[in-house]
């Protein structure tokens, strides 16, 4: 058993990658909006999907135009993926003005409520948009990076098996990885990252400090769904195919990971989103071996969930958050 | 020359009058002292010029424009900035990032440039964080810059509000109660910094307190609050022999009697 876990573990380690880098991006969405409006943004699922469609969209028109088969796949790439995150930025933007905005002073749970309804309404536009053109909601693109890496982990120690991924596994880490050092520094050494920080713990006092509260809402909007958008591209690169409910179970594991790392940190939305990436893929890998067969890696969702509950159980506060002491 | 005229403002909370007709001229460059019993609606004035509250009637000038109507950093970039009663500092922040944020309008850097490390915008933060610790070394916390802003002890907390608020380099400066909860020898220090901000930042100061020995000591003019009303006006020494204030903080009994 112990043999086979450890054979795996190169192929488990680059796949949970992947998955946890896209989890850490579109995690950061939920945690920037939570540390800024105490708000779950139960959208942020649907802007990750709407991010794959438009880029998608962007793709089959490029291709349809034959720009695609005259340029390099890395400049289409960026192309669409800038295109799709400012799409989405300005969707976001657009969603807090419309939706979120009339409602700032209203009840906490009357906002949620209208997040999950701004998700349904998403999902269904998007739905209804994808099979008016092509009849089929479920739309595949054509894929940009295909080569096979071959990844000789074999020769490192000869207990490991081989890693085999498609080349868009590194497109999708390293533009995640530039995603994640650009937010980072963004909100630590920038005028406006400061403004956010401010916002997000005293917003009277920082509107007393000349801060527009609301441009830096709507900012904070704006990045956060620009990155959960790009990461959308990245999830249709490397997985191919997608559809309008891809947002919704991707949306709850990434919001588990903000949780994991304690919500309002970013952070800490960056480690959960590695960790249950990995740990995911790592039940996939291993479950049916440890179970003897009783469970399938069908069953890896239930870890992510499993994590949920228990961080709530027993850290509320999450891995980097601090636990709120009542003064008496 | 009058820097901040008050006419005629008045805020209502359903029922309640919490200002009445407050009508007050500040002069440039001078020390004005709000005093008044608690609750008798000093902070709500306070609130009202820097636009946490909507007057219900009545209008501000600064420098003759009026700043009724606009919102809370739109006033503070016109030149008022203020300190709080209950502290509220960025407690999370460090010590220098809580004054960097009070310079945030005077900060120009776009986000493009900080991320490719522009000259311009590096010369620019740079500029902004010696800014920042001259502020600091000024309030006396330089050596404290890079510690969380909650971990300050309570004096040190009030200072860093006034460093924050003299960041955003206002014309008037609002102080909510700046002495509260300092001991002897801090509030000597507060006085001093007081006079100095005066002379050699050119800011004009109003101020609540409550400790009359600093009010007395420090003020050109004094307005007295009750129950929302302005009871009397005037010079340190007409005020601390005038009945209606007396009355106002002691009773009735205690002029009858004085």
């Amino acid at each position: 058993m112990l043999a086979h876990i450890i054979q795996t573990l190169p192929q488990v380690i680059v796949d949970g990658l992947t998955l946890g880098v896209v989890y850490a991006v579109v995690a950061i969405g939920y945690t920037m909006v939570y540390g800024i409006l105490e708000l779950i943004n139960f959208a942020h699922g649907e802007i990750f999907m709407s991010g794959a469609f438009i880029g998608t969209t962007v793709l089959l028109i490029l291709s349809s135009v034959g720009f695609l088969s005259s340029v390099p796949a890395i400049l289409a790439f960026i192309i669409i993926i800038v295109i799709a995150s400012i799409a989405t930025g300005f969707l976001g933007m657009g969603i807090e003005r419309v939706a979120y905005r009339p409602l700032r002073n209203a009840p906490k749970l009357i906002t949620l409520i209208t997040a999950i309804g701004v998700s349904f309404l998403l999902q269904d536009i998007v739905r209804f948009i994808a099979e008016l053109k092509t009849g089929n909601y479920i739309v595949s693109a054509p894929s940009l990076f295909n080569e096979k890496i071959h990844l000789k982990t074999s020769s490192i120690l000869p207990q490991f098996g081989d890693a085999l991924f498609k080349s868009s596994f590194l497109v999708v880490l390293i533009v995640a990885i530039i995603m994640l050092i650009v937010l980072d520094f963004f909100v630590n050494r920038t005028k406006w990252g400061m403004a956010m920080r401010a916002v997000a713990q005293d917003r009277e006092t920082a509107s007393l400090m000349s801060i527009n509260v609301n441009k830096v809402i709507s900012v904070t909007f704006f990045v956060g769904s620009a990155l959960g958008g790009a990461t959308g591209v990245l999830f249709m690169v490397q997985y191919g195919s997608i559809d309008p409910y891809i947002g919704f179970i991707l949306g709850i594991k990434a919001f588990t990971a903000a949780v994991l790392g304690g919500i309002g940190n970013i952070r800490g939305a960056m480690v959960g989103g590695l960790l249950i990436g990995l740990l995911e893929m790592f039940a996939a890998a291993n479950l049916s071996t440890i179970t003897h067969g009783a469970f399938g890696a069908e069953y890896k969702d239930i870890f992510a969930f499993a994590i949920l509950i228990a961080v709530l159980i027993f850290k509320p506060e999450g891995l980097f958050g601090k636990a709120v002491v009542e003064k008496v | 020359m009058n820097i901040l005229e008050v006419t005629g403002l008045t805020k209502k909370f359903g029922g309640l009058y919490a200002n009445t007709n407050i009508n007050m001229n500040i002069e440039k460059n001078s020390i004005t002292a709000v005093i008044g019993p608690n609750g008798a609606g000093k902070t709500t004035f306070f609130n009202m010029i820097t636009a946490v509250y909507k007057p219900t009637s009545g209008d501000i000038l600064l420098n003759g424009k009026s700043l009724v109507g606009l919102k809370p950093h739109q006033v503070t970039k016109f030149g008022i900035a203020r300190t709080f009663q209950n502290i509220r500092l960025f407690h999370d922040l460090t010590v220098l990032d809580n004054v960097l944020v009070g310079m945030h309008h005077h900060l120009k850097s776009s986000w493009v440039g900080a991320l490719f490390q522009m000259p311009r915008t590096r010369h620019a933060e740079e500029n902004a964080k010696k800014e920042a610790y001259r502020l600091l070394e000024y309030v006396g916390l330089a050596e404290l810059l890079n510690e969380s802003a909650g971990n300050l002890s309570y004096g040190a907390q009030r200072r860093l509000e006034i460093a924050r608020a003299i960041a955003a380099k206002p014309k008037v400066l609002l102080l909510d109660e700046p002495a509260a909860g300092m001991n002897p020898k801090e509030t000597k220090k507060l006085t001093d910094l007081i006079h100095d901000m005066r002379t050699k930042l050119d800011i004009t100061i109003v101020l609540i307190e409550h400790d009359m020995k600093l009010v007395m000591e420090i003020s050109d003019f004094i307005y007295v609050l009750d129950h929302g009303e302005e009871i009397a006006s005037g010079k340190p020494d007409d005020i601390r022999n005038n009945p209606r204030v007396i009355e106002a903080y002691l009773g009735k009994g205690a002029v009858a009697n004085g």
